[in-house]
This record gives structure tokens, sequence and C-alpha cells, in this order.
């Protein structure tokens, strides 16, 4: 036992903060930041509220108007909800597999590291009054080098790649651990649902996020080295950027919104004391979602004037989603009204999500009509619909599963009080402050204007969206606040506090550096409601760093795997790369010179290690 | 079925309060035939995904009922799940069912929308630039265009083909009342259809964020009758007197580089045209109501008015302001 601890264990002191390679340690990094981010995007939307709730507002003129919609849309999207769903498949995914870390502990400090860097590319030039102004998806030719001249459209894009980076390393690393790394006897059709949400949702971003950066790059080089992508004049295309952008966008968006169900999926299991009903079924929807999600970006393009077949090819497509998205629900609540329900706070969010989302999912397929977008895309309708959909549809998940699993992450129990207050004000003041938009969009107010005159009538169902987004707001106060006290005040939870039936629940609470003591064996997709005593097996060292691998359908196991130390390289290859990105807006010569210290950095970071071959094929023992 | 009465099945019987309240700028209150069908479009969603919604609430709810008086203390590792699974397939089938009306209907609005009415077009050019409308009709009596900005009018019954342009970034012409949107798209001639039928003020805004005045990248829309159109036309054809005293400024000193007035000097294309200004509902994009007061604060304090406009405050005396706008409110 202490073995285990001084094996896994990271240095005290500034060192181990810097080396670490516990996924725990730098999920709980990513949350703080993601915290933070949210924080500071919510009060630019409250900002921007007070702006519009009456008409001919004078507390922003156009530039800090354009700027706010930017920095809250760009910071949400990019650095609020695909990292957060990232931190908890990286807190969450070894802990659920009765695993000791993930399967490239490095890489997800590099991952973290870099998305510090795109965090700070985003927020240190706003500090310095260079913000990017021209929305969450610059299209061009207003971010091309005609229309935006300076730099602000280059920190955007170049924002952009920090993250993917940050994204693309951590699906890669959880796709990895959980095809590799799953206990013994946990073949896939054991796996838990959560960890099916969490494999898509990887391979999704694997193949969704090389389009988002192959376009910000391509901007970036018409910018800086004057190739005509696109423009026009040039023999460029402005809408390739449009087609590029939006195959990223929109499973972009179901990246966002897969790991919810995961989480929706968890909660509703865990609280209705039964398995999930419909676990294949499920399974299949999410499949089905995740190759959908590729074939029907032209519906955020249905207004540029392509043809009305092609559009309504993609109006099909994109409506279908509605059938696997709608035996989802389905499921949860066949779950709920035939298990033995208890509705502790995490619960309560599941049922606000319902009742959120689906409005979401309604007014998503009304969007999904090519001939009716055309009166819908660009108006208020649209920013109700998708606040909806991202809030409503993944916010609320994760916040559950912020209250589901804080007792886990930190010994402690939230109290179930301010949860309740905390759940109130956030779902009633969003309902109360997003219902109105739709009416707005339908009684003809476009997005992204800084201001309107008061003929347009459209002041009162301004002003109710500003009173309950301020309610919201201080709800999501409440939570932090709750979170924040509570740990330090909070009941001690106890290993299992919920009654939980997925492996996380046997590790102690907080976990160790080694999550679990040994390995455990599954037998079923609810483990520890299958056993009083949950079998395990040994045979990995405790005075060396060894994880298990094992085989891909069936989860045989086939090796021990050394599994790297703490290391600075992680943190010093982030820097080289940033340097290079952040200097590649200024010169292309910077690519080429900061090739060479990211080389050089992933030549040691990557250098052999001294008895890095006892790992081998796994000797039968016990087994 | 005559599409106007497969229309009124599904009339909007529950948007009256909302329709009453929404004005000129809203799809709820259509004055054309795209506009028309789209209504049509979605009142048929909003009944169907309303019936859908209020089912996914009741059975939360009954779920929740019936599992709250369900209390035990182990967890149920293998329950039964066969009647469950039968109403998954139901389920199922509904949200198929739903989905192919859905699918269906817009299928036959897209083809309205796409319809072969061109014949008889009308043509109207319109050009987005950094933020106001360049338009343009052809002379009847003559070969060349005709040039306006920033009021749309349209004869009611008739078609017009809008052919969109840009000079500059990505805009959007949207007309609610009338129809949907099209992008207007730098390198691309896109076009759209419109057929109104009702005659009154519409007003159209430019819907795809396209810089600092996005805002105020209106125009107004009148929809005249036939007759009152084509006298309007005839009268925008004509040409303008020469401006008197001290504003002649307006076609020999700075205003006439960026603007046009037919029949002077002024030939600037940087502007809009202000042959017939005075005659427009608004200044400005449908910034300001037009007035003389408004066309003065205008030229003397554009950047003030939209801050990031293209028009540059220009040196002019106060008397030389004041006698501008007199004559160019007197250019109906």
């Amino acid at each position: 036992m202490s073995r285990l601890d001084e094996t896994w264990a990271d240095r005290p002191g500034w060192w181990g903060f810097l080396t670490t390679v516990d996924h725990k340690r730098i999920a709980a990094r990513y949350i703080v930041t993601v915290v933070a981010m949210l924080f500071l995007a919510g009060m630019l939307a409250l900002d921007m509220r007070l702006q519009l709730s009456a008409a001919n507002g004078t507390r922003m003129g156009p530039q800090l108007y354009d700027e706010s919609f930017s920095l809250h849309g760009s910071t949400m999207l990019f650095l609020v909800s695909v990292p957060v769903m990232e931190a908890m498949g990286i807190w969450l995914v070894p802990l659920m597999l009765g695993a000791r870390n993930l399967a490239f502990p490095r890489l997800t400090a590099f991952s973290y590291w870099l998305y510090l860097g795109g965090v700070l590319m985003l927020w240190v030039p706003h500090a310095l009054g260079i913000t990017p102004d021209l929305g969450w998806f610059e299209y061009p030719p207003l971010s091309g080098p005609g229309y935006a001249p300076g730099h602000r459209a280059d920190i955007w894009a170049q924002m952009i790649t920090f993250t993917e980076v940050a994204a693309l390393s951590a699906s890669v690393n959880i796709a990895a651990t959980i095809l590799k790394m799953r206990p013994p006897g946990m073949t896939l059709a054991r796996m838990p649902f959560f960890l099916w949400a969490m494999l898509i949702a990887s391979l999704m971003t694997i193949f969704a996020l090389p389009a988002v950066m192959l376009v910000t790059s391509m901007l970036i080089a018409d910018r800086l080295v004057s190739t005509q992508f696109f423009t026009p004049a040039g023999g460029g295309d402005v809408l390739l950027f449009q087609h590029l952008f939006w195959f990223f966008g929109h499973p972009e968006v179901y990246i966002i919104f897969v790991p919810a169900v995961g989480f929706v999926s968890a909660i509703v299991e865990a609280f209705s004391r039964r398995p999930l009903f419909g676990h294949i079924a499920m399974v299949l929807s999410l499949l089905s979602i995740s190759v959908l999600a590729f074939g029907l970006w032209v519906h955020h393009m249905f207004a540029v004037g392509l043809p009305r077949l092609g559009n309504d090819f993609y109006t099909a497509a994109s409506m279908v989603i509605a059938l696997p998205a709608g035996i989802q629900i389905f499921c949860w609540i066949a779950t709920i009204g035939s298990g033995r329900p208890r509705f502790a706070t995490p619960m309560l969010w599941v049922v606000g999500f319902i009742a959120t989302f689906v409005i979401g999912g309604l007014s998503g397929v009304m969007v999904a009509s090519a001939p009716l977008d055309l009166q819908l895309t660009d108006t208020y309708f649209v920013v109700a619909h998708f606040h909806y959909v991202l809030v409503g549809g993944a916010m609320f998940p994760l916040f559950g599963a912020f209250c589901y699993w804080y007792p886990k992450a930190t010994g402690r129990m939230m109290s179930e009080r301010w949860g309740i207050i905390a759940f109130v004000l956030i779902v009633g003041g969003f309902n109360l402050g997003f219902f109105p938009m739709h009416i707005l969009g339908l009684e003809g107010m476009p997005r992204r204007v800084y201001t309107y005159g008061p003929e347009m009538g459209w002041d009162g169902l301004n002003l109710l969206a500003t009173i309950g987004s301020t309610v919201s707001v201080l709800g999501g106060l409440v939570l932090v606040a709750n979170a924040l006290l509570s740990y330090w005040r909070g009941a001690p939870a106890g290993a299992d506090p919920w009654g939980g039936p997925t492996l996380e629940w046997a590790a102690p609470s907080p976990p160790p550096p080694y999550n679990f003591e040994h390995t455990p064996v599954v037998t079923g997709v609810a483990p520890l409601w299958e056993h009083d005593d949950l079998p395990v097996m040994t045979g990995l060292k405790d005075d060396a760093r060894e994880v298990l691998v094992t085989s891909v359908l069936d989860a045989i196991p086939l090796y021990r795997q050394h599994s790297p130390a703490p290391s600075i390289w992680p943190l010093l290859c982030a820097l080289a790369v940033s340097a290079m990105f952040v200097g590649s807006i200024f010169t292309a010569w910077a690519i080429l010179w900061g090739m060479v210290p990211i080389a050089v950095g992933l030549i040691l970071w990557f250098w052999p290690v001294r008895g890095r071959a006892t790992s081998g094929p796994l000797r039968a023992r016990g087994q | 079925m005559d599409g106007r009465a497969a229309m009124r099945l599904l009339s909007p019987a529950f948007f009256i309060p909302l329709a009453a309240c929404a004005g000129r700028q809203s799809p709820l209150a259509p004055a054309g035939l795209q506009a028309e069908w789209q209504h049509w479009l979605l009142m048929l969603m909003f009944w169907v995904c309303g019936i859908v919604y209020a089912l996914v609430m009741a059975l939360l709810g009954v779920s929740i009922w019936r599992g709250r008086h369900r209390l035990a203390a182990a967890p149920e590792t293998s329950p039964d799940d066969r009647r469950l699974s039968r109403g998954l397939g139901l389920w199922a089938g509904m949200i198929v069912a739903g989905l192919t009306i859905l699918i269906l209907g817009s299928f036959v609005v897209e083809r309205e929308l796409a319809g072969e009415r061109r014949r008889e077009a009308l043509v109207v050019r319109v050009t987005g630039q950094q933020w106001w409308w360049r338009i343009q009709y052809r002379d009847p009596a003559g070969t060349g265009w005709i040039e306006t900005a920033n009021e749309l009018h349209l004869p009611a019954g008739r078609t017009a083909r809008i052919e969109l342009g840009s000079v500059d970034v990505i805009h959007s012409f949207w007309v609610p009342n009338v129809a949907g949107k099209m992008d207007v798209i730098p390198g691309r001639a896109n076009a759209i259809d419109v057929t109104p039928h009702r005659v009154g003020w519409f007003r159209g805004q430019c819907a795809e964020f396209c810089g600092a005045q996005h805002a105020h990248m209106a125009f107004d829309v009148k929809v005249d009758t036939p007759a009152e159109f084509a006298a309007w036309l005839a009268a925008q054809a004509r040409p303008a007197p020469a401006p008197s005293g001290a504003a002649v400024v307006v076609t020999n000193g700075p205003c006439a580089s960026c603007h046009t007035i037919r029949g002077t000097a002024a030939r600037g294309r940087a502007g809009p045209d202000l042959t017939h200004v005075g005659g427009r509902r608004s200044v400005a994009a449908g910034t300001l109501p037009m007035s003389r007061g408004a066309l003065q604060g205008w030229i003397a304090q554009p950047q003030a008015l939209k801050p990031g406009t293209l028009m540059p405050a220009v040196a002019l005396t106060g008397a030389q302001i004041d006698a501008v706008a007199a004559y160019l409110e007197s250019r109906k």
C-alpha cells in the first residue's frame, strides 16, 4: 500500500506541480480553468444583455459589442464546452476502468498546457486591447486581409489551433485508454454507457477537428503570405471557408453533447437504481448520431444559395437526428419510470435537462428545414435554439455530473439545500431568459446587432431576457460557492455515497494517486451492484509504474505496460509549440525556426529510459 | 389542391395574438407568397413539435410519479423490460411518422419557393455594401438602370427576381414579411424570387454579420399597386435640378466625390445615389427617419450617429449644411 503510494505520488511542491502526469490532478486543473472561463464568458453575456435590455442602449458602442460576442462565443465553444468534456473524460475514464492512469500520461499534461496556451492566447490580447471582433466563426472576406487589418483575426485563428491540438491530444488519449486498458472481463458489451459516450466523442473529435485547424491555417496563410484561398478575385472561394468550418462546426456540437448523454445516462442509472433501459439501443443511437453528424453541415449554410435539391438532402439528414435523440430520451424516461428513483440534486439536473433540451431539439427540427430556416437563421430564434441545446443539453448534464462525482473527487458531500437553490435559479432563469428569444427572432430581430430602435418593439422581451440571464448567472455563483464551501465544510462522503454501479465508486474518495490497490475484474455492466466484494486480479508491480493492457474486444489481459513517470518535457514542449504558434501570427519564418525547439523538446521527451523493458507479456498468475 | 387553401387548413389560430403585435419586419405577418408558405410551414412545425413536447413531458411526469411510489433498498439488476421495449418501438414509430410529415412539408414548401415564376419577373439588382444597399431597376423607357438606395419598391402581385451582389463582404438580404433570406456573397451571383401581394410598408435588414454597422444596414420596402409602382419608377428615372446658393457644394464639393445626383455634376459611386433621396423614408440605411433635421445631423456628424460608417464628416459651414439638407429634402 505505502509502496504503491511511493511509486505513484508526485514530488511535493512546485516541481511536482509542473511535472505531474496524474490524470486527476490535470483534470482538476482543466476544470478550475474552465470555471474561470465560464465566469468571464458569463460576465460578457450579462454585459451584452444589459446593452440590449432597452432600445438604443448606450452602454456599448459597436466595437465593444462585437468584441464581447466574439469573446463570449469563442470562449464558450473553444475554451469551455469542449475542454470541460475532455476534462471529465480525463478524470473519469481511468477510474471507471479500474485503471491506474490514462494510456499516455505525458500527453495528458501536454494537452492541458496547450489548452492553457489557448486561454492565454485569447485573453492576454484582450487585456491588451487586441480582441477578436468577428464572431466565433470569422467568415472571410470580413476576416481576410482586406477588411480585418491588425492581428485580431489571427489571434482568434491561432487560439483555435491551440485548443484543437489540446483536444486532439486528449481524445487520442481517451480513445486509446478505453480501447486498450479496460479491466479483465469488461468486454465491449459490458462497457458502461458513459465510456461508450466518451469513446464516440473522442473518435468524432479526431475526425472533425482537423477540418477547423486546416481552415484557420488557410485563413492565416491568406492574411500572412497572401495565398488566395478565400479571395474570389484571386480564384478563391469564400464558401470554401464555410464548408470546412461547418464540417467541423456541426460535429463539434455533438462532441459537446455526446459526453453529456453519457453523464445523463450514468446519473439516471445510479439514481433509478436499475441498469439503463435499452443499453444497446442507446449505444446504437449514439453511433448513428456520430455518423450522421458528419453529413449535415450544410444546414448552417441554407441561405448561401446552394442548389435547392442539395439543401433538401441536408434537411432530411438533419431531421433524422431526432430519431436517435428521441430514442435516448425515451430510454432515460423509461429507466426512471421502471426504477426506484431518488431525486437528489444530480437527478434534478437530469429532469431539468430533459425539460429544457427537448425544446432545443424541437426548435432544431424547425431550423433543420431549409425553407423555414431561411426565415429563422441568423435571428434570435437561432440564438435561443443553440443556447437551449448547448446550455440545456450540455451544461445542465455537466452540472449534474459535477454534483454526482464531486464526492468522489473531494471526499466531501455538497450541500443538497444550496444545490437545489442553484438548480432552481439556473434552470428557471435560463428558461425565463432564453425562451423569449424565440419570439424575438420571429419578430424579426437579427443576431449580432449592438442596438435597435424603439420602433421595432423588441425592448420588452429583451428586458425579460436580461432579467432571466441575470437570475441564471446568480444561480451559477451559488453553484460554485456551494462547491467551494463544501470542499472544507461538506460531510465526509465515503467511497460510495450514492450506491453507484460503476467501478469508480470502488476507489477511495478522493482516489489515491494510483486509483485502485488492485485491478478489478468485471462480470457485468453494473459491477458494483452484482458483487458485494469486487473480485480483483493481482500481478501489477507496486514498486514500478505499471498499467494493464487488455484486448480491444474482450478485454483479455495481454501486457503489463510501463507507465511514464512525471516529466517536465510536456510543459517545455508545450512552451515550444506555443512559441511557434504565436510567432506564426507575425512571420512565416516562425514556422520554420519554431520547429527546432519543438524537435529538441520531443526528442528529450521520448528519450529512452533504462528499465523500460520491464514491460512484457503477462504471466498467468491467479487469473 | 390549391396552395392557399392548403395553407388555411393550418391557419395560425394560436399565433393570432403574437401576429397582431408582429410588425413590418416579421415572418409572422406574411405579405408575400414565399413568406406565406414559410409561415404555413412554421405553423405545421409548431403544432407537431408542440404535441411532441407535451407528450415527452407527460411521459416524464408519469415516470416520476410512478417511480416515487416504488421504494426499495437494493438496486434491481435484471428487470423485465419487455413491455418497455414494445413502448420504445412504438415511440420510434411515432417519431418516424412525425418526421415524415415535417420532411414532406419542407419539400413541398421548398418546391413552392423554387417555383418557375421568372418569365414575367421584374428584375431588380440589389448590391450589399458596408453598410447600405444599392438598388437598381431596369429603365422601362430605355436600356440603362435607374438607381436608388435603401428603399425597395415592388409591385403587388408580380414576382420580382432580386439579383444579389456584394462589393465587399458577405451580407444577407432579408425582408421577412415577403420572403426568407438569401446571402449576398462576393464572387457569387445569387438571386431570390419574391412575390408580394399585400400593399404597405415593410422593413428589411442585413442578416449576416458584416462589420461594425451591421446593426444599421436596414432598408424600407414599399409594396405598391402596379400603377403606383409605375408612377414611382417613372419619377425615379427623372434627373434632378442643379442646386443653387450654398447648396452647390453637394455637386461640386466633397459630397460629389462619393455620391451621384443624376442631372448634375455629382457622379461619385462610392455612396448611395441621392437623386431622389428626399422621397425616401429613412436616412443612412434605416438609422434615422427622414427629415431635414436628420439630414443635417447626418451630414454634420455621421460618426456620432453611425460609428464606423464609411461616410466621413466633411468640413462644411453650418449654412452650407442647412442648404444641402434643404436641397436634399426637396429631392422627392
